[in-house]
């Protein structure tokens, strides 16, 4: 059962995720980051369907199960699309964007293929852990296109603000999901404490993109050879 | 089981790298931000000079401050940073290149602080002004 504190935790998200949706309404970045904006909605309507459906059926229920993890699969989807977006973004002088669109589908059919593939010898509870293992995998391949994506920002010498900061918030958003997936995988016997940081992890974007649509402009530019571990921006003072 | 090895290895490897260069970009955003003459008043600081170890005085100075409600989340990640180069000068400080570089990295985390003590300050300037000229 729920307490009061759990309620006001599992709502932040969506209110975050809802600012984040009517600011960039606001400021007319919508459109120009449809695919990411995209993603917070859904993330912030499937929450609120979280809810609902624990209320309804329960939380150790097999429907609130299935709720909770083929929204996490849709989700993490849309939040394919929305790396790919980012990948036009950083691309977009190039000229390349159908060649990243194709290569985005492909990698997406590739990862159900493998993932399915993987349990497939395994028919008990099949639908369940292909949800899981599907996520897990797809987290990970976020992971290494967002690390491909931050090379090429440092290689292209990308300067845009909004764009360094949105980059770095979802690598760190999939490593974390990843590296939690992959732990619940190793380790099942502690599978619900680890499950318990899965929320902590999912307010890792919300927040981050609520101070990029805040706080920093679209005209904002970054230095990126400054984010480099050897460089360092500050004269220090010796007393 | 092999595979989800690899893969939290790998994951947590570019946590690390993602969070670093994260606060990093955060440190470089608010260095391109100067203070107001009334935080560096308050701070006494002059032009981006900082030593390494106001990080702690400028954060108790923030959280004197009411929080406008929008960055105390990076403000925590640059906490995290701030300890993070600390254990490593505290490991490592033997070495002159490391310990020149968390000196410096720490001394940018300061500064990030200042900024928004900075922010914090205007913020609350602009509710007091709005409250005067509500009342009269």
């Amino acid at each position: 059962m729920l307490g009061p504190l759990d309620y006001l935790i599992w709502l932040l998200g969506p209110t975050v995720q809802a600012y984040v949706v009517v600011r960039t309404i606001l400021s007319r970045d919508f459109l120009r980051y449809f695919p990411l904006i995209f993603y917070m909605f859904s993330a912030a309507l499937l929450d609120v369907g979280r809810l609902i459906v624990y209320r309804t059926y329960g939380l150790q229920s097999e429907s609130f199960l299935y709720f909770y993890y083929y929204s996490d699969t849709l989700l993490t989807v849309f939040l394919y699309f929305a790396i790919l977006a980012l990948y036009q973004r950083v691309f977009e002088e190039m000229q390349v964007s159908r060649h990243i669109r194709w290569a985005g589908a492909l990698l997406l059919a590739l990862t159900a293929i493998v993932s399915y593939a993987t349990v497939h010898q395994n028919a008990a509870n099949m639908v369940n852990r292909f949800v899981v293992e599907l996520s897990r995998n797809l987290y990970f391949v976020g992971v290494v296109l967002t690390y491909v994506l931050w090379g090429a920002v440092l290689q292209l010498r990308e300067t845009r603000a909004r764009i360094v900061q949105l980059v770095l918030s979802l690598g760190i958003f999939f490593s974390a999901s990843a590296a939690l997936y992959a732990a619940r995988n190793l380790f099942p016997q502690y599978a619900p404490w680890i499950a318990a940081l899965a929320p902590m992890a999912g307010f890792i974007l919300p927040l981050a993109w609520a101070y990029v649509f805040t706080m920093v402009s679209e005209e904002a530019r970054l230095e990126t050879a400054r984010i480099a571990p050897h460089r360092s921006q500050v004269a220090t003072a010796h007393r | 089981m092999m595979i989800a090895a690899l893969i939290l290895a790998a994951s947590l490897v570019f946590l690390v790298q993602f969070f670093i260069a994260y606060c990093r970009s955060l440190l470089a955003k608010s260095y391109a931000l100067e203070l107001s003459p009334e935080t560096h008043q308050v701070t006494g600081i002059e032009d981006h000079l900082i030593h390494r170890d106001d990080f702690r005085r400028l954060v108790q100075l923030v959280e004197l401050c009411p929080e406008p409600g929008n960055d105390g989340a990076q403000l925590k990640a640059v906490r995290v940073y701030y300890s993070l180069v600390k254990g490593l000068r505290a490991v490592m400080g033997s070495l002159g290149s490391v310990r020149d570089w968390t000196e410096k990295e720490q001394a940018s985390c300061g500064y990030f602080a200042a900024v928004v003590l900075d922010r914090r300050i205007a913020h609350n300037r602009g509710l007091m002004a709005e409250q005067i000229a509500n009342h009269t």
